[in-house]
């Protein structure tokens, strides 16, 4: 098992609704989110290029975060889904220093808060907040060992790149291009 | 002109249409989002409602937990307006509901209007004074000086209390500011008005074709989906639009066009489509009145001719017009939604209509299907006294084509003239906030110094409250029942909204209140059910349903009566206009006095150091109605003025950088705005979501943020087929000194 998402930037419009659904489905305080929207401009005016992406947490398969972890509250679920325990966070923030991606905050209750794919909706066989509510059904979830899963089959058929895959971090969220 | 209808259509014969249906079945192309989560979470349970936070009412699940908690909102699957997805503004409908600076008591002001001085009152007392009032105005004027201003479901129940009164002086802002020009234009051609939401069939078009329409920054739900699915499909985009949109950033050809140009450019492009032979032959030798006037009137309109107008390059303008020919009939020319802008919207919109006329996509599979109802029956009710004037007395022989009150004529009509005998009295406004709805806030302000009596039901603190003399707090839509929604789709559905939770602090709902006016004003059998479920059973019970089952299903489906959700070749149609064709030449408006066929007129153009104020829509607001609402201000709580490099750097202009901004009539914009350096906008041009900039204090998390682009659209361009509110035509410069508020 091994989840992952796919987004395709030719569909998202930026609307922050996977933002929203995400924040109560969750309860994500106001003023922080475990997922956001970046649009990038390119070009000048009229020869342009615009893209949408919906980031968050790339559940990484070499994740800086959970190496990082001196309690091991951020640690891998089934499925390579990265989480944190919050009863063992210290909130020492050095997940929040070793992420690449900038997808961790600190939760006004003291421990380190992210994405976690929805996990408790996840392992009922739903899909996540964010996933569910895209008006513009760009986002594709579900498991990469089955080659039969809507995202091992969206990835198959469309270009698709990951976000500094430099940084060495193996992420499992991949944007169709 | 004759009264509206859809398409009228007289089919040969039954077993032709059984068989033409199956070969307009479309082959799933994917297997994907097919599958939604539709569970309840432990401990929690959902309620059905339909979202009031904009017009599009798509259907919905309140998820309640055992403790009472609103914890979410989602779509219901069953609903064709959102297919179980609600967008950004509906799922931070939650925020409406806890929003801590909510209308909770009913106020009666104890001061000067405008000061925003009020005591808060009993419901008795606060009914029993506007009853009072509103009986003495009309003893002393007539009920007709009695006027309703509308945005919202509550707005059913005010106007049934109004009409029952004497008076049909009944506005929505969504008429003459917003939708009327494209509803007069498409039905002049088609016999048939637009509607909402619109019959756009986005989802099996080949080619979609956007003008100033920036689909995706207004979350009409349906459509964004369904553009998403044209995606996928491989339909081709374009879009018309000074500013690169999502839209435009998503599209095959974007042309990045001279505001104010438009005519010019779909004259041209009607030039090509028709010089070229590229129209649909038979449809409009068949279906169409007026092609060889309309071919005679365009035959100069060259892409050459509409290059030096539009500064769009001849070729890309061909290009364009190759694409939708090579789509049609399954092409849509977007009709757009807010489509007033410089006055002569109406015949900007018939060129849309003509071209749309052309390719045939009018009645088509990928163009525009024929909507399905499903009509709940009124209860039955003594009938309403017929009133002996209306808002029109006000403009003898002006807007002629106009078939809905215009919001800005029954302000206009409350400014006491000379040569009329009544102005309007009394004010009942109800879900919209008239300040920044209406352009002219000076002429808005002065109408409501004239009144006698100003009502405003609101659930928020909007800027109009102030000027209230009787504030009622309306409960948010997830605290009440209101009417069953009707929606215009493919097939006919009926939704239910019922109370997720008790009304907070003395709000009420509008049935409530309507009733409650209705009984002190001796009108009581206007409103026979104390309850409004009983209303709703009885109304649902006519079609075969219950209350009970809606609570259940929230959403009911009704099979389409008829197989004509597109035409046939061989369907024989009677369209509703003059001639019963597609009039590409309008009788109508040739007999009104007005051009038959749409003509070019240049329109001013900014002054040096002034720049074309644009506005627009942001994906997670709804105007000012949402502007204060927690979860939704987290995404966005301030708009920002977009202004191209080239001109942020004359001005010395940096990112991020508060101005104020000044128009031609020396209007200053209250408050600050945040510059956004991009060059996704031109050069002789701003832009600005439009919605905030609130100057009320009771509003805490708007109040301040941003500046409001109404406040500074002073000139106003009415169009005089319909009276609509063209507010393109105001320039603004940029204020970088000035004292911090």
């Amino acid at each position: 098992m091994r989840y992952a998402m796919a987004i395709d930037t030719k569909k998202c419009v930026g609307c922050s609704d996977c933002v929203v659904a995400c924040q109560t489905e969750n309860n994500v305080p106001i003023g922080f989110c475990r997922d956001w929207v970046v649009e990038s401009t390119d070009g000048s005016y009229p020869q342009l290029v615009l893209e949408n992406r919906s980031e968050r947490c790339n559940h990484c398969e070499n994740s800086p975060c959970v190496r990082c972890c001196p309690t091991g509250a951020s640690h891998y679920e089934e499925g390579g889904i990265v989480t944190v325990t919050k009863q063992d966070c210290i909130g020492c923030s050095a997940c929040i220093q070793s992420c690449p991606y900038d997808a961790r905050y600190t939760h006004p209750e003291g421990y380190v808060d992210k994405c976690t794919f929805c996990i408790q909706l996840v392992t009922k066989g739903q899909k996540p907040a964010c996933v569910d509510v895209c008006p513009t059904k760009c986002m594709y979830f579900g498991d990469l060992d089955n080659p039969n899963s809507e995202v091992s089959l969206i990835l198959a058929r469309r270009k698709h790149k990951t976000l500094i895959p430099e940084a060495g971090t193996n992420p499992q969220v991949y944007f169709l291009i | 002109m004759k009264r509206r209808e859809f398409i009228k259509i007289s089919s040969i014969g039954l077993g032709g249409i059984a068989l033409a249906s199956s070969l307009y079945k479309w082959a799933p192309s994917d297997i994907f989002g097919q599958f939604l989560n539709d569970e309840v979470d432990e401990d929690t349970e959902r309620i059905p409602t339909y979202c009031e936070i904009c017009f599009w009412k798509c259907a919905g699940w309140i998820h309640k937990t055992a403790d009472g908690r609103i914890k979410k909102i989602t779509g219901n699957v069953d609903d064709p307006n959102c297919n179980g997805r609600l967008c950004p503004r509906g799922t931070g409908g939650v925020g409406m509901y806890y929003d801590e600076d909510r209308l909770t008591k009913p106020l009666i002001r104890t001061s000067d209007r405008g000061k925003d001085t009020f005591r808060e009152a009993s419901w008795d007392e606060a009914l029993d004074y506007i009853a009072k009032r509103m009986r003495e105005i009309a003893d002393k004027y007539g009920p007709e000086c009695t006027a309703l201003f509308t945005h919202g479901s509550g707005g059913k129940y005010f106007g049934h209390l109004l009409n029952a009164f004497g008076s049909d002086n009944i506005g929505a802002p969504s008429y003459a500011q917003c939708r009327g020009p494209r509803e007069v234009a498409f039905f002049t051609t088609f016999g048939s008005t637009i509607g909402s939401p619109e019959p756009t069939d986005i989802r099996d078009t080949k080619c979609l074709v956007l003008i100033g329409s920036h689909l995706g920054e207004n979350m009409h739900n349906s459509q964004v989906q369904e553009m998403s699915d044209a995606i996928d499909h491989g339909a081709s985009i374009i879009t018309v639009d000074p500013r690169f949109s999502i839209a435009a950033s998503k599209s095959k050809y974007w042309l990045p066009i001279k505001p104010a140009t438009d005519i010019a450019l779909l004259l041209s492009w009607i030039h090509v489509i028709i010089m070229e032979e590229l129209y649909d032959k038979d449809y409009v030798a068949k279906r169409c009145h007026g092609f060889e006037e309309l071919k005679q009137h365009v035959k100069d309109f060259t892409p050459e001719w509409a290059y030096g107008i539009t500064t769009l390059e001849p070729q890309l303008i061909r290009d364009a017009a190759y694409e939708m020919a090579a789509a049609a009939p399954a092409v849509i020319v977007h009709p757009g939604r807010h489509v007033t802008w410089y006055g002569d919207d109406t015949q900007r919109m018939r060129a849309v209509a003509i071209l749309n006329a052309l390719l045939g996509s009018w009645g088509r599979r990928g163009g525009f299907f024929n909507p399905e109802i499903k009509h709940l029956p009124k209860y039955p009710a003594p009938p309403y006294p017929k009133p002996g004037k209306s808002w029109r007395d006000a403009f003898p022989g002006k807007f002629p084509l106009a078939d809905s009150v215009l919001a800005n004529g029954l302000c206009d009509a409350t400014i006491p003239a000379p040569d009329r005998d009544c102005s309007f009295r009394t004010w009942i406004v109800n879900g919209t906030n008239l300040i920044e709805t209406l352009p002219n806030r000076a002429n808005t302000l002065k109408a409501i110094e004239e009144l006698d009596l100003l009502v405003v039901i609101d659930t928020m603190p909007m800027e109009i409250t102030g000027y209230a003399d009787v504030v009622l707090p309306e409960c948010t839509y997830i605290e009440r029942y209101d009417e069953i929604r009707e929606a215009t789709q493919r097939e006919g559905t009926l939704a239910l909204r019922m109370p997720a939770a008790e009304p907070a602090g003395d709000s009420k709902p509008a049935y409530w209140m309507a009733r409650e006016l209705a009984i002190r004003l001796g009108l009581g059998d206007f409103f026979p059910h104390e309850k409004i479920e009983d209303l709703l059973d009885w109304q649902l019970n006519q079609v075969g349903s219950s209350l009970e089952e809606m609570q259940k299903i929230g959403v009911k489906k009704f099979k389409r009566e008829y197989d004509d959700l597109y035409m046939r070749d061989s369907d024989e149609v009677t369209f509703n206009t003059n001639t019963g064709k597609i009039e590409l030449y309008s009788t109508e408006l040739a007999n009104n006095g007005f051009d038959p066929m749409p003509v070019y007129t240049p329109h001013p153009e900014p002054p040096a150091g002034f720049y074309r104020l644009n506005y627009g829509r942001a994906p997670m607001h709804t105007f000012t109605r949402t502007s204060n609402n927690p979860n939704l201000t987290d995404l966005m709580d301030e708009n920002t003025v977009w202004v191209n490099p080239k001109v942020a750097a004359s001005w010395g202009l940096e990112n991020d950088q508060y101005v104020k901004l000044q128009n031609q009539d020396g209007i200053i914009s209250d408050f600050a705005v945040k510059v956004r350096v991009t060059e996704r906008i031109r050069h002789d041009s701003v832009y600005m979501v439009h919605g905030f900039g609130h100057s009320n204090t009771r509003l805490s998390r708007a109040h301040g943020r941003g500046a409001s682009d109404s406040q500074l659209i002073t000139n106003v361009m009415v169009d005089p087929i319909m009276g609509g509110t063209g507010m393109r035509g105001n320039f603004v410069t940029f204020i970088t000194n000035f004292e911090e508020a």
